[in-house]
C-alpha cells in the first residue's frame, strides 16, 4: 500500500495480450482499407449520419471516461488528499493514453486526415468543434507533460533530452495539473454543447441546451467509478494488493458526484417535460438503461455501506456507472440522432466494430506495457506477494 | 508539434494573464446580411420539368445521371440532393383534384436554403462554410478537414459527402451559383426556368412579391411564406398551394439554429473570464492546501 510506484515484475505476453494483439491486427488491416479506399469503404456512414460510433464511442465515450485523471488529479493535488496517491498515477496514465486514443479516432474519422493541422490556422471562434479540439488538444499534451516524471524516471539518464526537459518541468507542475483540470472542465462540458446545433434533429429525450452541464457533471461523477473499475482490473490481472483501502472513501465521494449528476438531469428531463416522450420504441429503451440500470441503481448500492465495503459490490456498483456513461454518449450522438430525410436507421458496420474494438484492445496493450516498464503502479514484487 | 504547442502557450499565457471579472455575455446577434440575393419559389407555377437539374448539372460540370433529366420515371421515388446532384425535383399528390378528377402532382425544387444565420457556418471548425455578402453559403474545400459536422447542424439535411473518396473527400452541395452571382448573373436554374416558378431577386423584394401573391389569389395559396421566418429566415423562399408539412418540408423554429451554442461559447468563453476564474481558485486552493502541508507535515489523512 505505502510503496512508491515502481514497474511490476509480471509476465507480459499473457493470452489476454496475445488476444489484444490480434484484436489490434484486425483493426491495422480495417485501417488500411479506409485510408485507401475512403470512408465508405469500412463504415455504413450516409448523408443522414454523417457521426458513427467512432465519434460516440471512441471520442465522446472515451474522452467522458478518462475523466478519472483530472478528478483524482483535483483530489489528490489540488485538494492536497495525498492518501489518495496510489490512485493517481494510474488514472493519469489511463487518461494520457485514452486522450490519445481519442486523437487517434477523430485522425481516423476525419474525411481528410491529413489536413488536421488546418483547424489550427483556420480558426472559427464560433463553432464548439473548434473549442473542443483545442482544449482536448492542447489537455493531451498536458497529460503527457504530467506523466513526464514517471518517464524520465525509467528513460530520464539513457535520453538525455527527457531528463532535461523533466526538470524543467518539474518546477511548474502545479501549474500544468491546474491547467488539467480548468481544460478538463471546459471540453467535458463543451463536447455535450456540440450537439446542441442541431435541436430539430436531436431526439427530445436527449435534447436540452443545459447538455454541456450534464455532460461536465456525468465525466466528474464516472471519474472515480472508472478509477475502481480500472483498478479493480489491474489488481486482478497482474496480481496486485487490493486498493480497498483507498477506494472506500472514494466511493463516497463517487456517491456524492453520481447524485449530483443525476438529480440536475432529472430535474430538467421532467421540468421540460421529456419524459412524456418515453414509450416502447428503441431510444426510450436506450434512455432507461442509460438512466436506471447506469444510474439510479448504482447510485442506491452505492449509498448501502455494506456495499461500498465490499469488493465485488464497489466493483458492480462503478462498472454499472461506466456503462450509463457510456451509453449517455452513445445515446446522445449516435441514438438521439433523428435526421429528417433519413432512409434507414443507421447500424455500425463490421468495419466500424473493429476499429472500435482495436482502439480498445490498444489502449489496455499499452497500459500494460506502460506499468511493466515505468513507475506507475504502487505494486511489492511478486515473490512479496506469494 | 509547433503549432499546437504555440496554440498550448497562448492559452496558458491568456488564462494566466486574462482578467477573472466575468464579462457580462451581450445578447446574440444575427451576422445575417442585410438584403442578400434571394429566389422564390412559387410551387403553384413549378411543372416538374427538371430543366433546373440539368441546368445545374451542366454549370456545375456534374457527372451524367444514371436516368436521363427527360425520364420523369426518376419522379416516383422521393430523392435528396447528392455529391452529384445539388438540387432535385419531388412529385407529390396531397389529394388535391386537378382536370379531369385526377390527382393534381405538386412538385417541389429541393436545394441548399442559404440560411441567413446558417448552422454549417457556425458549427463549421475551420470557417470552409461560409455566409457571404451576397447570400450565398459557401464551401471551400481547402479549409476543409472533413469532419462532417455541417452535416450534423444542417435542419435541412442538405450537405452531402464524398464518403467513397479516400483523400480528398468534400462536401457537395447547391452554391447559389456564387460566382455566376458575382459576376452579375442568374443563379442557372432560375435563368432556365421555363415556368417562371423561380424569381431572382433581393430578399426584402422577394418577401413583397411574395405576400402580393398571397394577397391577391388567397384561394390559390397557403398564407405561409417558407424561409421567411423558418430558422430565423432563409435565401431560398417558398410559395405553395399545400400546406408545407404535407410536402417534406420540415417543420422548424423561428429562431436561429446557432443561437443556442454561439450564446453558450460567448457567455462562457468570452476573453475566457469562465477558465482564468477557474484556474485562479484552483491555483488559490491548491496554495492553501501546500501551506497547510508543510505546516502539518504529519496530517496527510483521507477521510473514510
Amino acid at each position: 500500500m505505502t510503496a512508491e510506484p515502481r514497474p511490476v515484475d509480471r509476465c507480459f505476453w499473457t493470452p489476454g495480450v496475445w488476444m489484444l494483439t490480434a484484436l489490434m491486427a484486425a483493426a491495422a488491416l480495417t485501417l488500411i482499407l479506409r485510408f485507401a479506399f475512403g470512408l465508405g469503404m469500412v463504415t455504413n456512414l450516409d448523408n443522414a449520419h454523417p457521426w458513427g460510433i467512432w465519434i460516440g464511442i471512441d471520442v465522446a465515450a472515451g474522452v467522458a471516461l478518462a475523466a478519472g485523471g483530472f478528478t483524482t488529479a483535483f483530489l489528490g493535488h489540488i485538494l492536497g488528499r495525498h492518501y489518495y496517491e496510489p490512485v493517481t498515477r494510474p488514472a493519469l496514465l489511463t487518461a494520457a493514453l485514452g486522450y490519445t486514443m481519442v486523437a487517434f479516432a477523430v485522425f481516423v474519422d476525419l474525411g481528410r486526415s491529413w489536413a488536421i493541422w488546418k483547424f489550427l490556422v483556420f480558426q472559427n471562434h464560433r463553432s464548439v468543434l473548434f473549442e473542443v479540439g483545442i482544449c482536448v488538444m492542447t489537455y493531451l499534451l498536458v497529460l503527457w507533460i504530467e506523466l513526464l516524471p514517471a518517464v524520465a524516471a525509467r528513460l530520464g539518464r539513457r535520453v538525455r533530452l527527457l531528463g532535461w526537459i523533466d526538470r524543467g518541468v518539474r518546477k511548474t507542475m502545479g501549474a500544468f495539473i491546474i491547467l488539467g483540470v480548468v481544460l478538463s472542465c471546459c471540453h467535458q462540458s463543451s463536447l455535450g454543447s456540440l450537439m446542441v446545433i442541431a435541436p430539430t434533429k436531436l431526439h427530445p429525450l436527449w435534447y436540452t441546451p443545459w447538455l454541456p452541464l450534464h455532460f461536465l457533471l456525468s465525466a466528474i461523477a464516472v471519474g472515480f467509478p472508472m478509477v475502481v473499475v480500472e483498478t479493480g482490473l489491474a489488481t486482478r490481472s497482474l496480481h496486485l494488493d487490493s486498493e480497498m483501502p483507498v477506494l472506500v472513501p472514494l466511493s463516497r465521494l463517487a456517491a456524492a458526484a453520481l447524485g449530483v449528476a443525476l438529480v440536475v438531469r432529472l430535474g430538467d428531463f421532467v421540468a421540460r417535460e421529456s419524459h412524456l416522450f418515453i414509450d416502447g420504441s428503441g431510444a426510450s429503451i436506450s434512455l432507461l438503461v442509460e438512466l436506471v440500470l447506469g444510474g439510479v441503481l448504482p447510485l442506491i448500492m452505492l449509498l448501502i455501506p455494506a456495499v461500498r465495503r465490499s469488493r465485488g459490490g464497489l466493483f458492480v456498483a462503478a462498472a454499472l456507472v461506466v456503462l450509463g456513461v457510456l451509453i449517455n454518449r452513445i445515446n446522445v450522438f449516435v441514438v438521439a440522432l433523428s435526421p429528417p430525410f433519413a432512409e434507414h436507421a443507421y447500424v455500425p458496420a463490421a468495419g466500424e466494430l473493429i476499429i472500435t474494438a482495436g482502439s480498445v484492445a490498444a489502449l489496455m496493450f499499452l497500459y500494460r506495457a506502460a506499468v511493466t516498464y515505468l513507475p506507475i503502479l504502487s505494486a511489492r514484487k511478486l515473490e512479496e506477494v506469494h | 508539434m509547433i503549432t499546437s504547442r504555440r496554440s498550448f502557450l497562448q492559452v496558458a499565457t491568456t488564462v494566466a494573464g486574462a482578467s477573472t471579472l466575468p464579462v457580462a455575455a451581450r445578447a446574440w446577434e444575427s451576422r445575417a446580411p442585410d438584403n442578400p440575393f434571394a429566389c422564390l419559389v412559387d410551387l403553384t407555377r413549378c411543372i416538374g420539368c427538371r430543366k433546373c437539374e440539368e441546368a445545374c448539372n451542366r454549370v456545375n460540370d456534374l457527372p451524367a445521371p444514371a436516368q436521363s433529366f427527360e425520364d420523369l420515371r426518376t419522379l416516383k421515388s422521393e430523392r435528396r440532393p447528392t455529391t452529384t446532384a445539388y438540387t432535385v425535383i419531388n412529385r407529390y399528390t396531397t389529394g388535391v383534384l386537378g382536370s379531369g378528377h385526377r390527382q393534381q402532382p405538386i412538385y417541389v425544387k429541393v436545394q441548399c436554403m442559404h440560411c441567413q444565420d446558417p448552422a454549417c457556418a457556425s458549427a463549421c471548425p475551420t470557417g470552409a462554410m461560409a455566409k457571404q455578402a451576397n447570400g450565398a453559403v459557401t464551401y471551400d474545400p481547402s479549409q476543409c478537414i472533413g469532419c462532417r459536422y455541417c452535416l450534423i447542424a444542417c435542419p435541412f439535411q442538405i450537405p452531402a459527402y464524398e464518403y467513397e473518396r479516400a483523400l480528398t473527400p468534400r462536401v457537395r452541395k447547391c452554391t447559389f451559383c456564387f460566382e455566376r452571382l458575382e459576376v452579375g448573373k442568374l443563379p442557372a436554374c432560375a435563368a432556365i426556368c421555363p415556368a417562371d416558378a423561380i424569381v431572382f431577386g433581393r430578399r426584402r423584394q422577394l418577401l413583397v412579391e411574395a405576400k402580393r401573391r398571397i394577397r391577391e389569389r388567397p384561394a390559390r395559396y397557403v398564407s405561409h411564406i417558407y424561409g421567411e421566418h423558418e430558422v430565423g429566415g432563409t435565401s431560398w423562399l417558398y410559395l405553395s398551394g399545400v400546406p408545407f408539412p404535407h410536402l417534406a418540408f420540415p417543420n422548424l423554429p423561428s429562431q436561429a439554429i446557432p443561437r443556442p451554442t454561439e450564446s453558450i461559447q460567448h457567455a462562457l468563453f468570452h476573453n475566457l473570464w469562465s477558465p482564468a476564474a477557474l484556474f485562479a481558485l484552483l491555483a488559490a486552493v491548491m496554495a492553501v492546501t501546500r501551506r497547510n502541508d508543510d505546516e502539518r507535515p504529519g496530517t496527510k489523512g483521507g477521510e473514510s
